[in-house]
């Protein structure tokens, strides 16, 4: 196994994971782009900006399935890595709006012009540079999460109790960032974004790049969790899932797993949340709010925990079928529709669509077996 | 022509009444009030003047007109006139009823001089009324307006008043005006410094603070001493009105966690729809409420009592529901609890927003539930006192249901040692079931009394869900005397932050410090011990 670390990176669905997302982010953008806007194949850019809000929730949906799915850690705070990490990415944004701001200040934000502040605080420093904003996206959520992890795990919190916690956590940070005073625009948030590294971030070329971006963003994480949970680290991972006592009798230091893919998750979400905020061209507190962290979960729970492709599979399904109730006359059911999906799926389809389907073909395989393993029938214990 | 001929003979009946009751009652009453009849500032002043020295009864209604717009003169028959509410007019002098108004009535008008005069005439003629209660309130009024004027007025009723507390604010009428004027001894203000102390409270603070910085240096010294002592009674009394606010968030958490400690904290079920089984309590007693508005308004002070049954009923069936539904098939499995649960408070909250609409619904207090009453420098609203009692005797009900009932017992057999419980016979399913219900119907309780206080809407239940949480984890899980700790404690301590980190900084803190109190104690603050810690 070892001899061939690509195989073992890349198994079969992942591969088709990975050409699927390769094709996605070469087809919608040509389509986009290249296709007159007559022909049927023309994708609009709505939609573009559309899928690439998919792709960063599908990210999310990845590191809380790096944690939930191999780990047993439920985080029902991850929206607020998210949403830090976006704030990030937003308040570089403000700062490169510069003098086209309402109030034309040089330095400070319109927020705070109008909140009459004299001078920007010192945590907005630095961030009219790409590559510090851009070390910030993974500093922010990654610091914020390996303090909390380190509190957490070192006395052992675990299950429900870390689940509550995080909330908390999440549900604090709501709190804060509508504060005016926390420096962080209150209530509105960031906005009214001009451009990313000196493109418009309206034009449809930028969106466009932002999808791929995205998608290679997607690629990368997948590949770091696929190469995590396939080394001997994810073994341990599995097992603290599964006995958390029994690892650490065994002598494992169950917190430093924990920590680290805890911390690594974190990040991820950051990145993802960086993405999302040009792309959607806002980012406010209520991305902080629990209902949020916890839909995300669900979208890991549809598509199958412990399964990484299901992670991004169920972001999307979940989220498009949200985009197809909340626009249209079925908007007021919506909410019956997710709150029924985290009833059925926890009821009837515990280990999700891909969960199942790997179930379901690993039994017909059993069963060709079945002839061969009867002639040595305990070779393989 | 003929309501014509009508109008006219009764003109001609009012006039010659009117004349009659002239002739009959003339005095210095009348002779004041014809000057509010020249239409002239300067004649109005003088008989407002004129009319509060007089100390006829029918002053008081005379002066509260004519603050209101609603006195009318007729220069031509040297009448004034007061229009009550539904515009009648009565004659001031005679109190005859005027039925046409006279042709050149017109309004007896003010300006801003006047307008001040008259509150001084009023609150010195309030001083002394009848009921004790207004008489307070003049003289506090007086302590306010710290009108000079109003000094003599101020002796002569403290002369006549025999109410001890009518008596106590008037003396401090007395010595805020003796120490705001320039003519007083220095003797003198210092008196009235030593009563303006003793009063203790923030317009007394005001009142010596505010005091002019050339005073004689004695004056100076006891003003300075009496802002100190004052400013420590405050303190002390602002500490424990935090104390009384605290209780009251206190008894408001208690009320939303108890059922928490019993579906968490006793059965291990994590249930996120705790705070829509709250919800569920609030709009029942919106229900019950509207049925007695529309069929039986008689009984509205009693809706609560009605409530708090049907609540217990509403929310406990739908909790058996959701136990016998959901949660029997997760037993074992809390993360996977914990979504389902969700899932459910998202239903739940979006069928209430389509049966009752998103908006709130209004849910009345009733008239025992109102108002509020003072306890040395503390005010109580009798809402929250009454939700305070009510919180701890639910706490106390539920203690005693699970110590002293059949159901009590069989419930901590089975959650202590459930196959053992099970071989002894007791229906563990059964016993679940019930157990969840007990424990939602105790959260529709708590929504009969949060809808006293908090706005009824879908949303209710979501603003306590992770407050109350809280209060168990901190309280520690399985031990309701851990419950009521956690929940008191949480309650004060978040009051007493605010002052100092402001509303939402001191929530914020609160959720810090629990996190790490969870590091010190992971099992909270009245943790189990023994084997059922790690089952």
């Amino acid at each position: 196994m070892g001899a061939f670390p690509l195989t073992r990176l890349l198994d079969r669905s992942s591969a088709v994971f990975m050409i699927l997302l390769a094709a996605f982010a070469v087809v919608i953008p040509t389509l986009n782009l290249l296709a007159p806007a007559s022909s049927g194949l023309h994708v609009s850019t709505y939609l573009v900006a559309l899928f690439g809000k998919y792709i960063c929730y599908a990210m999310l949906a990845l590191s809380i399935d790096l944690i939930w799915g191999y780990a047993g850690i439920l985080s029902l705070g991850h929206g607020a890595f998210f949403a830090l990490g976006g704030y990030a990415m937003g308040m570089y944004l403000m700062r490169q709006i510069g003098t086209r701001g309402v109030y034309a200040n040089p330095i400070l934000p319109d927020f705070m012009v109008f909140l009459n502040w004299q001078e920007l605080p010192v945590y907005w420093y630095g961030f009219n540079h790409f590559a510090y904003a851009a070390l910030m996206i993974f500093l922010a959520p990654g610091l914020l999460a390996f303090v909390f992890g380190w509190f957490a795990f070192r006395s052992r919190v675990t299950g429900v109790y870390l689940s509550i916690i995080t909330q908390a956590m999440t549900y604090a940070l709501m709190l804060g960032f509508f504060r005016n005073n926390f420096g962080f625009g209150g209530n509105n948030g960031l906005t009214d974004f001009k451009d990313i590294l000196g493109f418009n971030v309206q034009a449809e070329t930028t969106r466009n790049a932002l999808l791929v971006v995205s998608c290679v963003a997607l690629a990368i994480c997948f590949l770091i969790c696929r190469a995590v949970v396939t080394s001997k680290f994810g073994k341990v991972l599995v097992a603290i899932r599964d006995a958390e006592t029994r690892t650490r009798f065994l002598g494992y230091r169950v917190e430093a797993y924990k920590l680290f893919v805890f911390t690594l998750s974190a990040c991820m979400a950051g990145v993802a949340g960086a993405l999302y905020v040009p792309q959607v061209g806002i980012i406010n507190p209520s991305e902080f709010a629990p209902g949020n962290s916890i839909e995300a979960v669900i979208w890991v729970a549809v598509g199958g925990r412990g399964t990484l492709t299901g992670a991004v599979l169920g972001a999307f399904v979940v989220n498009y079928a949200k985009t197809f109730f909340t626009t249209g006359w079925l908007a007021p059911y919506w909410l019956f529709v997710l709150g029924g999906l985290f009833i059925a799926v926890t009821l009837l389809l515990p280990r999700g669509i891909v969960g199942t389907y790997e179930w379901w073909r690993a039994r017909r395989a059993e069963r060709q077996v079945v002839p061969i393993a009867a002639q040595a029938p305990h070779a393989a214990e | 022509m003929h309501g014509y001929r009508d109008r006219a003979l009764a003109l001609v009946v009012a006039i010659g009444l009117l004349f009659f009751g002239a002739a009959a009652n003339a005095g210095p009453y009348e002779d004041a009030l014809a000057g509010l009849t020249t239409d002239s500032f300067s004649d109005t002043a003088n008989a407002i003047n004129a009319l509060t020295a007089t100390g006829d009864p029918r002053t008081g209604p005379v002066l509260d007109a004519l603050k209101n717009q609603r006195l009318l003169f007729s220069a031509g028959t040297k009448r004034v006139f007061i229009k009550d509410k539904s515009d009648a007019l009565t004659d001031a002098a005679t109190g005859q009823p005027v039925a046409p108004p006279p042709a050149d009535a017109g309004n007896v008008r003010l300006n801003n001089r006047l307008r001040g005069m008259l509150d001084a005439a009023l609150g010195s003629l309030t001083l002394v009324a009848k009921e004790p209660g207004r008489r307070f309130d003049a003289a506090q009024a007086v302590f306010k307006s710290r009108d000079a004027g109003a000094l003599t007025n101020i002796n002569k009723a403290l002369e006549k008043e025999t109410d001890a507390r009518v008596r106590k604010a008037l003396t401090e009428a007395r010595a805020a005006i003796i120490l705001t004027s320039a003519e007083a001894s220095p003797d003198d203000r210092i008196a009235a410094i030593a009563v303006i102390r003793d009063r203790g409270d923030q317009d007394a603070l005001g009142l010596i603070d505010g005091l002019p910085a050339d005073l004689p240096q004695a004056v100076r010294q006891a003003a300075v001493s009496a802002s100190t002592k004052i400013q420590g009674n405050l303190a002390f009394w602002s500490a424990l009105q935090n104390a009384w606010y605290g209780l009251s968030l206190g008894s408001v958490l208690l009320l939303a966690a108890i059922g928490l400690a019993i579906t968490f904290g006793v059965m291990g079920v994590i249930n996120m729809a705790h705070g829509e089984m709250v919800m569920l309590g609030a709009y029942t007693t919106f229900v019950v409420q509207e049925y007695i508005r529309s069929y039986n308004p008689a009984l509205f002070d009693y809706s609560l009592v009605i409530a708090v049954p049907l609540a217990f009923a509403v929310a406990g069936a739908v909790g058996v529901a959701i136990e016998r539904g959901i949660i029997r098939f997760l037993y074992g499995r809390p993360l996977e609890t914990l979504l389902a649960t969700w899932g459910l408070s998202l239903i739940l909250q979006q069928l209430v927003r389509t049966v009752f609409g998103p908006t709130n619904k209004e849910v009345g207090n009733p008239s025992w539930m109102s108002g509020a009453f003072e306890l040395g420098g503390l005010t109580i609203t009798y809402n929250r006192l009454w939700i305070i009692c009510f919180a701890l005797a639910v706490f106390v009900a539920l203690l005693a249901m699970l110590r002293l009932t059949r159901l009590g017992l069989e419930m901590r057999a089975v959650t202590q040692n459930r196959s053992m419980a099970a071989a002894m016979g007791i229906r563990t399913a059964r016993i679940d079931a019930l157990t969840f219900g007990l424990g939602s119907g105790i959260a529709g309780i708590a929504g009969v009394a949060l809808s006293q206080i908090d706005n009824v809407s879908p949303n209710l239940g979501q603003g306590y869900i992770i407050d109350s949480f809280m209060v168990v984890v901190f309280g520690g899980v399985g031990n309701l005397w851990g419950t009521l700790v956690g929940a008191f404690t949480l309650g004060i301590a978040n009051k007493f932050l605010e002052p100092y980190a402001g509303a939402v900084l001191g929530k914020i803190a609160i959720l810090v410090l629990i996190i790490l109190f969870i590091q010190k104690r992971p099992r909270g603050m009245f943790a189990l011990k023994g084997r059922a810690v790690e089952a």
